[in-house]
């Protein structure tokens, strides 16, 4: 998979059931850079994510990403394979432990698979034999990262990363995602907290 | 690679506390005991109604768990990661119904004959029961994968599914319960190639139907 350059979104327009959520939304993030996307409740922040992953479809405009060799993706289709996502929900399983959830995200991403890596630095390595019905909500947030870490996807979206982590765990996204940008991934969020690294904020309304 | 690992994280799960897989079984040697018990002993009675009623039992119990079979990746954000993965949703959508058939189909099949005895099945209606339900009751799953792609947004979606599926089961039921009764009578019948044929179609098309689904209800 080839590094990422830039991603480009012009005059896109999303709609949910019959309601027009936003219309005209322009955005340029380049590789290495993080987005803050605000706004108040029912903005749409999670719609442009959702949109940006290919689940929903924009009336018009343009989604395009484009390569470090020129090429250029305009196709969601093709784009989601760059994509990792932490959704406003964490997709972990009850009964799986995090060792057991991490292989298996593994072996169906075809990625690598350092699960001690990713456990550790989430801090989860002590409860990587432990069920996820016995986690809580913020244990379980600290998976859904180890999850996006793993994947290694350069184009990280995020819906609320920081929702049910104590200081530690924001210490922990904040930190992941500098060592994201700093390796030329990029970053787009949904989030009321700022990240506190070099990247635009959009606000909806 | 990742078509496996979906097939096996989903079997993991139907398996292990809270998973559908044992249900399904437990549920189709419940019903299937409890008809005898009201139909009474009149056996010729019982072997003429077995292969109808086995069928009709497999098919409900195949259906009990079917409702979960998206809907529960669907509530708990998993769908998404799994729709970013390398697999198209048309993959996704066929391995899921693997491991549907491979913890209730298969499991089914395997026990049918139990079931049949209990209705003095006779002799020869063993082999085609077990065979007939071997090559139907994938059908089942890849069908019900079309209602469980559509009603995953739904909430108690198991009660809509079954009107969705029912008109689509129909010819799985007819033919498999048909060629055992042919089997029976020792007639020659074509009801096990419609069954085949019926099966190979519903299985190669509909994890496209149920990736329709899915796409409709992801952009939701």
């Amino acid at each position: 998979m080839g590094a990422i350059a830039a991603l480009d979104v012009q005059g896109i327009a999303l709609v949910r059931g019959d309601r027009l959520v936003l219309r005209d939304l322009d955005f340029h993030v380049t590789a290495g850079e993080t987005l803050a996307i605000g706004g108040p409740n029912g903005a749409g922040k999670t719609s442009v994510l959702r949109a940006l992953a290919g689940f929903l479809q924009s009336r018009c405009g343009s989604i395009v990403l484009r390569m470090a060799d020129g090429a250029v993706i305009s196709e969601a289709e093709e784009r989601r394979l760059y994509i990792g996502w932490l959704g406003h929900q964490d997709g972990v399983k009850s009964p799986l432990t995090p060792l057991e959830h991490l292989q298996s995200h593994a072996r169906f991403y075809q990625c690598k698979d350092d699960i001690d890596d990713a456990l550790s630095r989430t801090g989860l390595g002590h409860l990587r034999d432990l069920p996820v019905q016995y986690l809580s909500a913020g244990q379980r947030r600290r998976l859904a990262l180890a999850r996006l870490i793993l994947g290694a996807r350069p184009l990280w979206l995020l819906d609320e990363p920081f929702s049910a982590l104590d200081q530690e765990g924001k210490a922990i996204v904040r930190q992941l995602a500098e060592s994201h940008c700093a390796t030329g991934g990029m970053l787009i969020a949904a989030t009321h907290e700022p990240f506190g690294l070099r990247g635009a904020t959009i606000e909806l309304s | 690679m990742s078509f496996m690992a979906l097939v096996a994280r989903d079997m993991r799960l139907a398996t292990r506390a809270g998973g559908g897989a044992f249900l399904a079984l437990a549920f189709f040697a419940m019903t299937a005991t409890l008809v005898p018990l009201g139909i009474g002993a009149e056996l010729r009675l019982l072997s003429a109604v077995a292969a109808g009623i086995v069928w009709v039992c497999a098919v409900l119990a195949a259906l009990l768990s079917l409702d979960r079979l998206f809907q529960a990746d669907f509530e708990d954000g998993s769908l998404d990661v799994l729709a970013l993965g390398p697999l198209p949703l048309e993959s996704i959508a066929a391995a899921k119904i693997a491991a549907h058939w491979l913890v209730t189909g298969l499991p089914l099949t395997i026990v049918s004959p139990m079931i049949a005895l209990l209705f003095s099945l006779p002799g020869r209606g063993y082999s085609a029961l077990a065979a007939a339900l071997a090559i139907g009751t994938p059908a089942v799953s890849a069908i019900g994968a079309i209602g469980a792609s559509l009603t995953i947004s739904i909430r108690r979606g198991g009660l809509i599914l079954p009107f969705i599926v029912m008109p689509l089961l129909a010819p799985i039921v007819i033919f498999g319960a048909g060629a055992v009764r042919a089997a029976i009578d020792g007639l020659a019948s074509g009801a096990l190639l419609f069954l085949a044929a019926t099966s190979l179609a519903a299985v190669l098309l509909s994890p496209f139907a149920a990736a329709a689904g899915l796409r409709l209800n992801l952009g939701a």
